[in-house]
């Protein structure tokens, strides 16, 4: 088995209402000149054949028309 | 005419579904996800709640139950889908309908009694009403139901939704000031290109009673019922 991890995030020009609100959360914990703040997911897994990993991603892990997805073998 | 209205486990309007599509016309039953075999209904109502307990995104598991491919033959027969909140989720997922729904932007789970212009076109059902040649200029019939959900936002590329609107397939609209989710373009619901299949984020099964202060939602099912019911 191949461990793997995939991270899907929202695509760029999509509004992150998650990121934002970390972001305007931030400056009132003192961390200031922090900014572009988006939130995604991430996924871990263990796959037999990792060659399908991307139609896996395409199919379910993440909605191709509103997520950016990128497949890092361990 | 015969109902099969979906029920996923974490469905939950779908008793609402029912009853407004027995007010509506004909007879409703529930059709359980793992079933196969739509029983020879003449419409199909996808109903909204939380299925699959949303985990992934809302509608992304749903769309694979057995249930739900025996709904895309059914659509793609031409047969009548309305989609609702949830439902309309798992029907953008299934890719039976563009566009797809994000968390509001307010981030918060809302729920509201909005106002909505339906833009119903002359092919198949219209939603809201009857059967017209009105055209997408804001002066479609309005419609006041209840919406309550925290993924509601509709968004689909510019080109896309510049596409939906050529085609007429923007069925209904929030009224100017309604948008509370920051849905693209002011979007509530969108239809396929055939016209049979239709979703949207609030919930017409919840306002036909006056008991509850608008009987606007039975007007969706009766548009409905008129597509569905055999010649």
């Amino acid at each position: 088995m191949a461990r793997a991890r995939v991270l899907i995030r929202p695509k760029e020009g999509i509004l992150d209402p998650q990121g934002k609100a970390v972001e305007r959360a931030l400056p009132a914990l003192g961390f200031e000149g922090i900014e572009h703040v988006r939130v995604g997911r991430m996924v871990e897994l263990e796959a037999e054949d990792p060659e399908r990993l991307a139609e896996l991603c395409e199919k379910l892990l993440a909605n191709p028309l509103i997520e950016d997805y990128e497949i890092q073998t361990l | 005419m015969i109902w099969g209205v979906l029920q996923f486990p974490g469905s939950c309007d779908e008793r609402d579904a029912l009853h407004a599509c027995t007010l509506a016309h004909g007879e409703a039953r529930l059709i359980w996800h793992e079933d196969r075999d739509l029983g020879g209904v003449d419409a199909v109502v996808v109903p909204g709640g939380f299925s699959y307990g949303d985990y992934l995104r809302a509608g992304a598991i749903a769309r694979f139950s057995p249930a739900m491919e025996s709904v895309a033959e059914f659509a793609a027969a031409g047969g009548p889908v309305l989609g609702i909140c949830n439902g309309f989720q798992v029907l953008c997922e299934a890719g039976l309908l563009p566009g797809a729904l994000l968390l509001n932007q307010s981030m918060r789970f809302a729920c509201r009694q909005v106002e909505l212009i339906a833009t119903p076109r002359d092919a198949f059902w219209s939603p809201g009403g009857p059967k017209s040649n009105e055209r997408d200029d804001g002066s479609g019939e309005r419609l006041s139901i209840p919406a309550k959900h925290g993924e509601g936002r509709y968004y689909a590329p510019d080109e896309v939704l510049d596409e939906l609107e050529a085609k007429g397939q923007v069925a209904y609209r929030y009224a100017p000031g309604h948008n509370f989710n920051g849905s693209a373009r002011d979007v509530a619901g969108v239809r396929n290109e055939a016209g049979n299949v239709v979703g949207l984020m609030p919930h017409p099964e919840h306002a036909v009673d006056p008991l509850t202060g608008s009987t606007d939602g039975l007007r969706v099912f009766e548009a409905v019922a008129a597509a569905g019911t055999p010649a």
